[in-house]
């Protein structure tokens, strides 16, 4: 939190920003699918013009410049002096992603913005807010005149804020300033006596009050103005201050302002119009009104047609909704859902605090049941509600910080429009889910994984149009993006209606990169899958729009260390799935606590395949010393988890011990040999990097229910440790 | 601290604690909590000196077992042994020690460099030598109890 | 301590106006747009209304016009705050009501001047 209130009001500008630009994108994206209508214009138009409203307050002189022009073009399309037909909207999307850049720009977040394209942008929205097409009263009104930018840097001082009554030069005689007020100054709230004070504080003012225009009580309508007033004021005062003070009531009063010296000309007063005053009108019903429909636009209030005092005008009436007693019926108040906005630190802190109750309270229970106190008191059933009470407390801390996936889906219209550009190829993004809630953790770490599966869909998957034509499809491809949630975890899909993998092509590339022997025998699925070993996507196979050198083996390798999965399945001439499935969130495990050594660890459950009691006859040793054992068909290697620990040496493998089947980081398996297995838990995931520093082998710590701090293993580690090539860890914590 | 700083005669606090006959002290600004042993579950491929980590109030806590660091030998920790727990840097570690013994107030220009005597490895993690009232209490620079990353591979 | 109630669908302009009129000894409370801002208006009261014109759901227009014809609320200052600084639009505002109007991005002294101008 910084101190000064100018930074914290910035910082939430550019937080409201996001949202804006979020909100601007998903409407433009909706006038792209001929989903918007009149209020998706507006709606887009607001989002602009409240980006530029506040980049003008802080002095961001390129982003106003280029907010205004974007804007000026969506006034002329909320207008419908526009179009806003595909070609504009093609060129509001490219220019709402230019908007995303000026804003980060001025954030000092991003890279400088990219002046030519910002330029060509700004000609070309120019162009259509000018375009041949426009009909005359585009020229004759343009509602957003030049003068918005004449905008100055707020600059809040306190000092500043007091009176600046500073009388300028003498400029002859004083000042006789007569002044009546008509009914339509008080009807807009508009106060005599607040205009009188404010003169006063220009300079030494007297004031004569002229009374002999109130008419006979019987005709006397209260809200008429019939008073008038003549001050006086030093010669000293600006003419301009005195103006400024009436600016407000230009129009709804009869004034002059005259230099005394200068004899004063007869002062003619002309009968002013009379506003009617408004029927009275319940705020309820007029609010019901307003939710029920979309405002009408209110009509100018048209002076009353005589000049006497009248009991209701037309007009008023006419601005009233004709329908509100029955909306108000019909129509039950829409109620926004009520946020707050709270640090995360704070959230965290808390969901800290939650994990060490859940820990605290399972260690009373254990010790509690170790006295045999349980049957005795009732202890027992307290205990239970405290266990279930608790949990609750977990879920919904784990709640607040569980946000809709809306927030990385938002990011891909661009990416993908980046990407069809560069590749040549038409294509058409769906997304479903967005509502999906995650933990915030897992939402920040999404992005990447479903950019590159994005790019390699439409990279890779959709065909050239031409191609398309060709199979009969409609040129432009389809991509789908959707989340949802499966089983207590989140599942990303991925899908496009491109030509399907071409087994053919990625069993011969697997062969000729030594990846698979030319004679095996492989499934279609076990073909398809080939894609994510390693290896098997090289700089030849990689164009620069999936490449920056990632190949799907990265991509299956950074979802793992989330403790996700990830599949595809694909058919030939219809296109392919990727599927992903994530836990909700990164701050929880779901593990399997073994024992070893007199050591209790947990391995992550999502890399456990099977668990099994080797048999003897299942074990071999390999080169006389590397123990495997047979799982299905295949070897795998024996991994003596106590014995690469350190911890002492493990069970001996045909007797006692059990074998976890686990598969690492591109496909490999091994069999990791433990003392016992104790069951399945979901564990608190804690750093070891928060106090001391990673151990190889060990992804994490954790705190078990007898309050002690129990290792997580790092299956990749282990496996690759076997394997004699040492990698670092890369199972990234969330706390 | 600087050298600067140790000539002023600033009034500081510190904590001391004895290792077998030895006595030490550490800044007691740096000091969070002094409790009792609780077994530590092990580390793997750690030196000796690291007892593993012990759960403090849901935080993965080290334990360094500062005789063992000092190469004064490896303590076998019971229930009479102490953990002081210190913040180094932005880390919380738990420190081992046979028992905290003194609070003391000392100015710092009672600190005397450190006398040759010293076994060169203690030597290596003290700053300066206090004596008082007969007593010689070595002034620890915990920064430098931390194993360094190329250390922890090595070992 | 007069109570002045701000009208405006972004966070950013409400936060600014909060900062000014604090300084300058007001209570501020805040709408996020017309409809809220006529609930929030009937719920607490103002002595001095800021809105702005392009809100969701309800301009500010619709929010003055409700106001005026709200016995209630028929004699409590309104101020109209945009960017738009065109006569069209003062003059619609006008009509629907405003008393006075502030022209975004706006000077400090000056708000509270023009606040000052139309409050008791």
């Amino acid at each position: 939190m910084t101190e000064d209130p100018f930074e914290a009001i910035k910082a939430t500008f550019f937080q409201e920003c996001e949202e804006l630009l979020a909100d601007l994108e998903a409407g433009l994206l909706a006038l792209e699918n001929g989903e918007g209508d009149d209020e998706t214009i507006n709606a887009v138009f607001r989002a602009v013009h409240s980006v530029k409203g506040g980049a003008g307050a802080f002095g961001m002189e390129a982003l106003v410049r280029f907010a205004h022009v974007f804007e000026t073009l969506m006034d002329e399309l909320r207008a419908g002096r526009k179009p806003c037909d595909d070609a504009t909207i093609k060129t509001l999307l490219r220019a709402s992603d230019v908007l995303n850049d000026h804003v980060a720009a001025a954030r000092g977040a991003g890279a400088p913005v990219d002046e030519a394209r910002s330029a060509g942008l700004v000609a070309e929205l120019e162009a259509l807010t000018h375009g041949d097409a426009a009909p005359a009263a585009s020229a004759a009104a343009p509602e957003a005149d030049e003068d918005e930018f004449g905008f100055k840097p707020v600059q809040f001082d306190p000092m500043d804020l007091a009176p600046a009554a500073a009388p300028a030069t003498s400029g002859g005689g004083d000042w006789r300033i007569v002044f009546q007020p008509n009914a339509a100054l008080y009807a807009k709230a508009n106060d005599a006596g607040l205009l009188l004070r404010e003169l006063s504080r220009l300079g030494e003012a007297t004031v004569e009050i002229d009374a002999s225009g109130v008419p006979m009580l019987d005709v006397l309508e209260p809200e008429e103005g019939c008073l008038s007033w003549t001050i006086r004021l030093p010669g000293a005062v600006d003419e301009a201050a005195i103006r400024e003070v009436f600016e407000f009531v230009d129009g709804d009063c009869d004034l002059a302002i005259l230099r005394d010296e200068a004899e004063a000309p007869p002062v003619e007063f002309v009968a002013a119009p009379v506003a009617a005053p408004a029927p009275d009108l319940d705020i309820t019903a007029l609010l019901a009104a307003a939710q029920a429909q979309v405002q009408a636009p209110a009509e100018p209030a048209a002076p009353a047609p005589e000049p006497a005092p009248v009991i209701a005008a037309p007009a008023a009436e006419a601005k009233a909704p004709p329908a509100a007693p029955e909306t108000a019926a019909n129509a039950p108040v829409a109620q926004a859902p009520v946020t707050i906005r709270v640090d995360l630190d704070r959230v965290d802190r808390l969901i800290n605090l939650v994990g060490e109750l859940v820990i605290q309270q399972a260690v009373l229970a254990q010790r509690v049941s170790e006295t045999a106190m349980i049957r005795a008191t009732g202890v027992g059933q307290g205990l239970e509600d405290l266990e279930l009470l608790t949990r609750e407390i977990q879920d919904s801390v784990m709640a607040i910080r569980a946000q809709p996936v809306k927030s990385v889906f938002q990011r891909m219209p661009r990416l993908v429009r980046e990407v069809a550009q560069m590749t040549g190829k038409q294509v058409r993004l769906v997304t479903e889910g967005e509502a999906t809630e995650v933990d915030k953790t897992v939402v920040e770490r999404l992005a990447e994984p479903i950019t590159h599966m994005l790019r390699n869909a439409i990279d890779h998957g959709l065909e050239k149009p031409d191609k398309r034509v060709a199979a009969g499809k409609s040129a432009e491809g389809q991509v789908r993006l959707a989340a949802l949630h499966r089983s207590g975890r989140i599942v990303i899909e991925i899908s496009d209606d491109g030509a399907g993998i071409n087994r053919e092509r990625v069993l011969g590339i697997a062969v000729e990169k030594g990846l698979v022997e030319p004679d095996t025998q492989l499934s279609d699925e076990q073909i398809d899958n080939l894609i994510f070993m390693p290896g098997f996507s090289t700089a030849e196979t990689i164009s620069d729009v999936s490449g920056r050198g990632v190949g799907m083996d990265v991509v299956k390798r950074s979802i793992q260390s989330l403790g996700g999965r990830i599949s595809i399945t694909s058919k030939p001439g219809e296109g392919s799935t990727f599927t992903m499935s994530l836990p909700l969130t990164l701050a929880v495990l779901d593990g399997m606590v073994v024992s070893s050594a007199e050591q209790t660890l947990v391995a992550p459950l999502a890399a456990i395949v099977e668990s099994l009691t080797p048999r003897a006859e299942d074990i071999h040793l390999v080169g006389g010393h590397t123990p495997v054992i047979r799982f299905r068909d295949e070897f795998v290697p024996l991994v003596d988890v106590a014995a690469t620990l350190g911890f002492g040496i493990g069970p001996e493998p045909a007797s006692t011990g059990v074998a976890l089947i686990v598969e690492a980081e591109g496909g490999a398996k091994a069999a990791l040999l433990v003392d016992a297995i104790q069951g399945q838990r979901q564990v608190v995931i804690k750093s070891l990097e928060t106090n001391y520093q990673a151990i190889d082998g060990v992804a994490a710590a954790t705190i078990l229910g007898d309050g002690r701090v129990a290792l997580i293993l790092d299956i990749d580690a282990l496996v690759s440790n076997t394997r004699r090539s040492v990698r670092k860890p890369d199972l990234k914590l969330a706390s | 601290m600087t050298e600067a700083n140790i000539q002023t005669g600033a009034r500081r606090e510190l904590i001391a604690f004895r290792i077998g006959e030895q006595e030490f002290c550490v800044d007691i600004m740096a000091v969070r909590e002094i409790r009792g042993w609780t077994p530590a579950t092990p580390l793997p491929r750690t030196p000796g000196y690291m007892k593993g980590v012990i759960n403090l109030r849901g935080a993965v806590l080290p334990i360094i077992d500062l005789s063992g660091r000092f190469g004064l030998g490896v303590t076998e920790p019971n229930a009479r042994h102490v953990i002081m727990v210190v913040h180094i840097r932005d880390r919380t570690i738990g420190l081992l020690v046979d028992a905290v013994s003194d609070i003391l107030q000392l100015t710092d220009d009672q600190v005397q460099p450190t006398p040759d005597v010293a076994a060169d490895e203690v030597k290596a993690f003290v700053k300066g030598i206090f004596a008082i009232d007969g007593r010689m209490i070595s002034l620890i620079a915990l920064d430098r109890i931390l194993p360094t990353e190329p250390e922890a591979e090595a070992a | 301590m007069k109570t002045v109630l701000t009208v405006d669908d972004s966070r950013t302009m409400r936060d600014m106006l909060m900062m000014a009129l604090k300084d300058a000894g007001y209570h501020v409370i805040q709408a996020e747009d017309g409809v809220h801002g006529l609930e929030t208006l009937k719920a607490h009261g103002a002595d001095v209304v800021i809105t702005d014109i392009n809100m969701p759901r309800m301009d500010g227009f619709g929010f003055i016009e409700g106001m005026r014809a709200d016995p209630d609320y028929r004699g409590t200052p309104v101020l109209v705050l945009t960017t738009e600084s065109d006569a069209a639009k003062k003059q619609r505002a006008r009509d629907a009501g405003a008393t006075g109007w502030i022209v975004k991005p706006f000077d400090p002294v000056k708000l509270v001047d023009a606040v000052r101008r139309v409050a008791a």
